[in-house]
């Protein structure tokens, strides 16, 4: 460990190991939604709370730990605070825009043969409608 | 207090390593493609977790500009998939 950790006074050293804390308990639980879900549309929602919760406490533990070890101002985190803000939507709104459509384009190519296995089309191609 | 938070830091470390591994497990068995780009697009947001949680465990600034790197590269590399796995074609 660093020789710098001993001088951070307890008004730096508990917020820091608090929002550590919390933020590995959600980056934990979101993997686990990701494992555990059972459907693609569920599991999204798992990496949705790592990327905005952890990602935030994580980042903002950095930046107080920073701030106290070089006694100045060290926000530069916040360019990674914007960056994954900003582009968490659009990424998951690309991944299911991406599903919606290979589901339905399943769900084409799906009618042409027999629909003897309907449950277990319905349970990958939750677009699926069976007729 | 400074043994605290060395040991939160290390807790930290091992459930990022952990959340990387349940991942990779979905990122392996998941039934269609669309589950391994979110599992793919998770793991770079773990990574990039993993370089910051580094950077405040050795002190050092440095950790944060490949965290930086990490994020950027694992938004184009999402964006690409996902735009294949919906057109056929990166580029059209």
């Amino acid at each position: 460990m660093t020789p710098e950790l001993e001088t951070l006074p307890i008004w730096v050293s508990l917020p820091v190991t608090l929002l550590l804390l919390l933020g590995s308990a959600i980056i934990l639980i979101g993997a686990l939604g990701l494992v555990r879900l059972p459907h693609f549309f569920q599991r999204i929602h798992g990496p949705a709370i790592t990327i905005t919760l952890g990602t935030g406490s994580i980042l903002i533990a950095s930046m107080i730990y920073f701030s106290a070890l070089q006694s100045r101002l060290v926000i530069h985190e916040v360019l990674i605070t914007a960056f994954v803000m900003l582009t968490a939507p659009v990424v998951a709104m690309l991944i299911m825009r991406t599903a919606v459509y290979r589901d339905l384009r399943a769900r084409d190519r799906g009618q042409d043969d027999s629909t003897e296995d309907d449950e277990a089309t319905n349970e990958v191609y939750p677009f699926s409608t069976k007729k | 207090m400074t043994a605290l938070l060395s040991l939160a830091i290390n807790i930290t470390l091992l459930s990022i390593i952990l959340a990387m591994l349940l991942c990779t497990i979905r990122l392996l068995l998941g039934p269609t493609a669309q589950d391994r780009v979110l599992a793919l697009d998770t793991l770079w947001m773990c990574a990039m977790l993993l370089a910051l949680t580094l950077g405040i465990r050795f002190g050092s600034v440095v950790y944060f500009e490949a965290a930086m790197l990490i994020a950027l590269t694992g938004f184009v590399s999402t964006i690409a998939l996902t735009k294949f796995l919906m057109r056929g074609e990166v580029i059209e």
